[in-house]
């Protein structure tokens, strides 16, 4: 239980980072929050032969919030991000999802970026990246390069950046007008891995009616990916709209595996119940904005 | 840049300078515990789930076996050893945490007990504590630790007691 030996660096600038990072080649890994490497690395599940850690470049801790979405810096942890308001205002799953993080302690040190690079299945804001439509911004020595969710995800813990190249931020888009939003998730113990969870955003007309859903699970599936749900409940006044329907065709949709925690029905059932639970207070929210 | 081994730290733990010379994969909790001889600091599950190892980063509790000991460098630590204060006359005042698990007879084993007291020490210090403390509050504050004596019940009723001696 205690991690192989490895090199360590903890350069001052990106720069310096992507110097090692070439220098080092293969077996280099960046380390930012670490709440998912060092277990790795504890448990000899991984064993790079040299870490780099990013901790030192500045700059990487900021959180932008504009009219159009919000970056988040690779040094941004969790608990900065769940209580970064004008954050929240533009885009309020990223609150809620952070708020769905581990615990305490661990979102105090566990960044976003690093969650999002580390690309867990069971990780709320690869989700909430995917349900956004949102992307990473990577540094690389030949330049600055910027990567949708749809192209980044290619398996779990697994995406498409090779090389020497370094996650610097991601950009989640704001909200459409008219609409609302809900994360939930069923854990064993609350903060602890997900049996099955999601967020949903839902979308009305200027009548109050439903135009759009859209839901992302967590633990369902090996990448993260959005369904469309619309079709169960499109043009439904919002108050009143089948979400049951539409947590049905979610359950549909969805294709879980059994592991230890539960089995495949079991994660369909709660992509069910959530979706229609998450789906009913989103609306409100949507309503409620249009009041 | 070059790539290390093994480094020099300086640090500030509990208030007093210290410096250790550490390979670079020492994790923190070994470092306090094997390096600075500050065996308060309990190592369970050393992959982030059991909250034993708890102690204060710059005031902020973390996992100590979630980081390495080259990390703190040029930063202060909080561990146990660090919450009770000096009474001025040789003897010791407890932090009203301690005191309040003292009183609710919130440990057993103890093996839980120091990661419980850092995160329930800067939970309360974080937070207004004129404001009613709801179940819910407490629950999500020591969510985050195990205790396999179970004691969770006389747990929770020593974060009310401690919340109270610290309005």
């Amino acid at each position: 239980m205690k991690p192989a030996p490895f090199r360590y660096a903890d350069p001052g600038t990106l720069d310096e980072v992507l110097t090692v990072l070439s220098s080092e080649g293969e077996g280099a890994k960046v380390l930012a929050g670490g709440q998912s490497l060092l277990p790795l690395l504890s448990m000899r599940l991984a064993a790079p032969a040299t870490l780099v850690d990013i901790n030192r470049v500045p700059g990487l801790d900021t959180v932008e919030a504009t009219g159009d979405g919000v970056t988040v810096g690779a040094l941004v942890r969790h608990n900065a991000l769940l209580h970064d308001d004008a954050a929240a205002r533009v885009q309020p799953l990223l609150a809620r999802a952070t708020a769905n993080v581990a615990h305490p302690a661990i979102r105090n040190r566990g960044t976003t970026v690093g969650s999002i690079a580390h690309a867990d299945p069971s990780g709320e804001m690869t989700s909430v990246l995917a349900l956004t439509d949102g992307s990473v911004t990577v540094a690389t020595p030949s330049g600055v390069e910027t990567i949708g969710w749809r192209d980044l995800f290619v398996g779990p813990l697994e995406t498409s950046i090779h090389g020497p190249a370094v996650v610097t931020s991601a950009y989640f888009p704001a909200l459409p007008a008219r609409s609302g939003t809900a994360f939930a998730e069923a854990a064993r113990r609350k903060g602890d891995y997900a049996v099955c969870g999601g967020g949903v955003v839902v979308t009305l007309d200027a009548d109050g009616r439903v135009a759009a859903v859209r839901a992302a699970y967590i633990s369902v599936g090996l990448t993260p990916e959005v369904h469309d749900l619309t079709d169960a409940v499109v043009g439904q006044p919002a108050d009143s709209a089948d979400w049951a329907a539409a947590g049905e065709l979610a359950r549909t949709l969805v294709d879980p595996d059994t592991d230890l925690h539960a089995s495949a029905d079991y994660r369909r059932l709660l992509v069910g119940v959530l979706t229609e639970r998450t789906l009913a207070e989103a609306a409100a929210e949507a309503l409620g904005g249009m009041a | 840049m070059s790539t290390d081994t093994e480094r020099t730290i300086t640090l500030t733990v509990n208030g007093v300078p210290r410096e250790a010379t550490v390979p670079v994969r020492r994790l923190l909790s070994d470092a306090l515990r094997h390096d600075l001889g500050l065996t308060g600091t309990h190592v369970g599950c050393e992959h982030g789930v059991c909250g034993a190892c708890t102690v204060l980063v710059d005031g902020d509790p973390v996992r100590s076996c979630l980081m390495l000991a080259v990390q703190v460098h040029g930063h202060e630590v909080t561990t146990v050893e660090g919450l009770a204060h000096s009474d001025h006359q040789g003897g010791q005042v407890l932090h009203p945490v301690q005191e309040a698990f003292r009183e609710c007879h919130a440990l057993q084993c103890g093996f839980c007990t120091p990661g419980f007291l850092m995160t329930i020490a800067a939970g309360l210090e974080a937070r207004d504590n004129s404001a009613e403390l709801t179940e819910e509050e407490v629950d999500d504050m020591v969510g985050g630790n195990l205790c396999r004596c179970t004691g969770y019940a006389n747990i929770k009723k020593a974060v009310h007691h401690a919340a109270e001696a610290m309005k």
